[in-house]
């Protein structure tokens, strides 16, 4: 019996009053609570040590877990969205767009860089969450398509992180396309022979699944992600039941055959480079792209 | 039949109309309640015009659903001969929101699906009221599949709410089911002609969209959301169903100009429910002409310019 019962339901904080993670030299593990400090977290992949929890990170983050030495060359970086529909709900798409570009310093929900993974060439398509939620609009649609067109000219491995709540609804019909857009150079990329991988992390969810997440010759997954078609509250709705505990979770995905395997973040970049090296795929051309130097960790943050 | 609310002014100059006629027959020494009935005539067609043509986007959604606009079964009886209806997955069941099955037109045998919804209580529960679980989509891939096979050409006709958003449906890879629809769909040998005749919802749609030639008839929607479900999620509230319908940018003359689909079926005035005939009738016509186009040209060409047109689609600033 708790001392206090709960009125309201749901998220009642707005927009406007929502906390950003505080900026400091300590984080705290949502699950059990315990405080971690960053260097420490960072160090670890942002995995709680404590009970294994994945912290949501962005793409900076996994290029810098993935390719060796944290090296890379971001791909069509000049790439920004634009609002075709002239899109307004309670405020314009235009300025949803510059708000989201100022508040997280990146041009759309997604970034494309290559580089070398354990000496594997290897292009890598990355969502941020951060940018509305990761939705997928034209410019997301216009990389996923670029990355895996990268991938079929210099016949390099690809895969795509997915971590996004769906479509955006902002560009509408644009966006619902950007499924059928890469679905269609997948299908190209299928004909080639050349491996494609799809990470699935929390979360992921609507047109994403329903188009290059679930395409993966490889379907990864990392631990605890909510993976799902549907949203669950959509689905609480439509059912009228509550649903069942681990429904939609990762784990649960897996049982149910559609991911190949769970792998921690700790573990990911051993296991993809175990993976791929076990595909002996043979390379057409040498890849000669300038390379970015490193941020030191002091830049990066 | 049901009115529509923004219908109600043609109605009422409809029932005056038989009023006037019915005194016109009674009694007209002079002529003038003749003249009176022609008038209103007259103005009933005008207002029939204006109305109609100057639809909102949420009035076209309305009429989309209309309780008695022909469903897929109808097209299917109405425009093609000798149809074979084929059942089943081959994998957990047969979905009934998805019919299909080979059929002829005029002496073309094609592969011929789409979304079913039902016509009462009972129909539309036994339909899913139009929205499939993923062993729709994977019937449906399947037929397609078979028609790669001999080579026929494949007709979709497109009619849903959305993919069925349940517990069985995400436990069987409802998102699967589609994506793979949309990437095996994109490399069909065959001639694949889409048809949107009433809801085109989401991704729900597109699972069994992907064509050479994706087509709207002239009052249907297609979009990656309903208007009320937008509504909801940007306004956070069901009231603005209006002005999402509008910001959505989801009528077929929209979606044309917007390059996302290849092309307008006509309907008759006021909805394809009005006078099917008509409706038939243009949506055979423009099969007819398309697979004509369609059939002749290399199949590889034909999948490299699909991918081409799906791959083109996208606006965004660098």
């Amino acid at each position: 019996m708790s001392w206090f019962k709960r009125v309201k339901g749901g998220i009642s904080t707005t927009t406007d009053e929502k906390k950003e993670v505080p900026e400091g030299l300590w984080e705290k593990c949502p699950q059990c609570k315990k405080t971690i400090s960053k260097s420490d977290l960072r160090e670890n992949k942002y995995v709680c040590p404590e009970d294994g929890y994945h912290f949501r990170i962005g793409s900076e983050e996994y290029f810098n877990i993935l390719f060796d030495d944290g090296v890379y060359t971001e791909l069509d970086a000049d790439l920004m969205g634009a609002d075709p529909l002239k899109f307004v709900d309670k405020k314009p798409y235009d300025s949803r767009l510059l708000e989201a570009q100022e508040k997280t310093g990146l041009k759309d929900a997604c970034r494309n860089a290559v580089g070398k993974m354990n000496d594997i060439d290897f292009v890598v398509s990355c969502m941020d969450f951060s940018f509305i939620g990761g939705s997928m609009g034209s410019v997301m649609g216009e990389k996923i398509a670029r990355a895996i067109d990268f991938a079929r000219e210099h016949r390099i491995p690809v895969m795509v992180i997915s971590k996004s709540g769906g479509a955006r609804m902002m560009e509408a019909a644009f966006s619902l396309m950007q499924m059928a857009k890469t679905s269609a150079k997948l299908a190209l990329l299928d004909r080639e022979g050349i491996p494609y991988i799809s990470l699935l992390t929390d979360p992921t969810t609507g047109g994403v699944t329903a188009s290059f997440a679930m395409l993966g010759d490889f379907n990864i997954a990392e631990p605890g992600a909510l993976i799902g078609f549907a949203g669950p509250r959509v689905i609480k709705e439509t059912i009228g039941k509550d649903l069942p505990k681990g429904f939609q979770s990762a784990e649960f995905v897996m049982e149910h055959g559609f991911v190949d395997l769970i792998v921690p973040r700790t573990e990911l970049k051993t296991k993809l480079t175990n993976l791929l090296q076990l595909l002996q795929i043979e390379k057409a051309k040498p890849i000669s792209v300038p390379r970015k130097k490193k941020k030191t960790a002091e830049e990066a943050e | 039949m049901q009115i529509l609310d923004f219908e109600k002014p043609i109605i009422e100059l409809q029932k005056q109309l038989e009023k006037a006629r019915e005194l016109a027959i009674k009694d007209d020494k002079k002529g003038t309640r003749e003249k009176a009935v022609a008038e209103l005539e007259e103005n009933l067609e005008k207002l029939k015009k204006q109305l109609y043509t100057h639809l909102t986007g949420w009035q076209k959604v309305q009429i989309s659903r209309h309780p008695e606009r022909p469903y897929t079964e109808d097209y299917i009886n109405n425009i093609t001969e000798n149809f074979v209806e084929l059942h089943g997955d081959r994998n957990v069941k047969d979905d009934k929101a998805i019919i299909g099955g080979f059929a002829s037109i005029d002496g073309q045998t094609v592969m011929i699906l789409g979304q079913q919804k039902g016509r009462n209580t009972k129909e539309r529960q036994y339909r899913n009221f139009g929205m499939p679980n993923p062993e729709g989509y994977r019937k449906a891939l399947r037929l397609m599949k078979l028609a790669e096979k001999f080579n026929k050409p494949i007709i979709t006709l497109i009619d849903t709410p959305g993919a069925y958003p349940g517990l069985e449906a995400e436990e069987r890879g409802q998102g699967e089911a589609i994506a793979r629809n949309l990437r095996e769909m994109s490399v069909l040998k065959v001639p694949v002609i889409c048809i949107i005749i009433g809801e085109g919802a989401s991704g729900g749609a597109l699972g069994i969209g992907i064509g050479d030639k994706v087509l709207m008839m002239e009052y249907t929607w297609y979009s990656v959301i309903s208007p009320e479900s937008c509504s909801s999620i940007l306004w956070r509230s069901w009231d603005f169903k209006e002005k999402a319908a509008d910001a959505l940018k989801l009528t077929a003359d929209q979606m044309l100009d917007n390059g996302l689909i290849d092309g307008i079926i006509k309907e008759p005035l006021g909805g394809a429910h009005n006078e099917p005939e008509k409706a038939y009738k243009n949506v055979k016509a423009e099969i007819k002409k398309q697979l004509k186009d369609l059939i002749d040209m290399d199949a590889e060409v034909r999948i490299m310019k699909r991918i081409e047109k799906f791959s083109n689609m996208g606006v965004y600033a660098a």
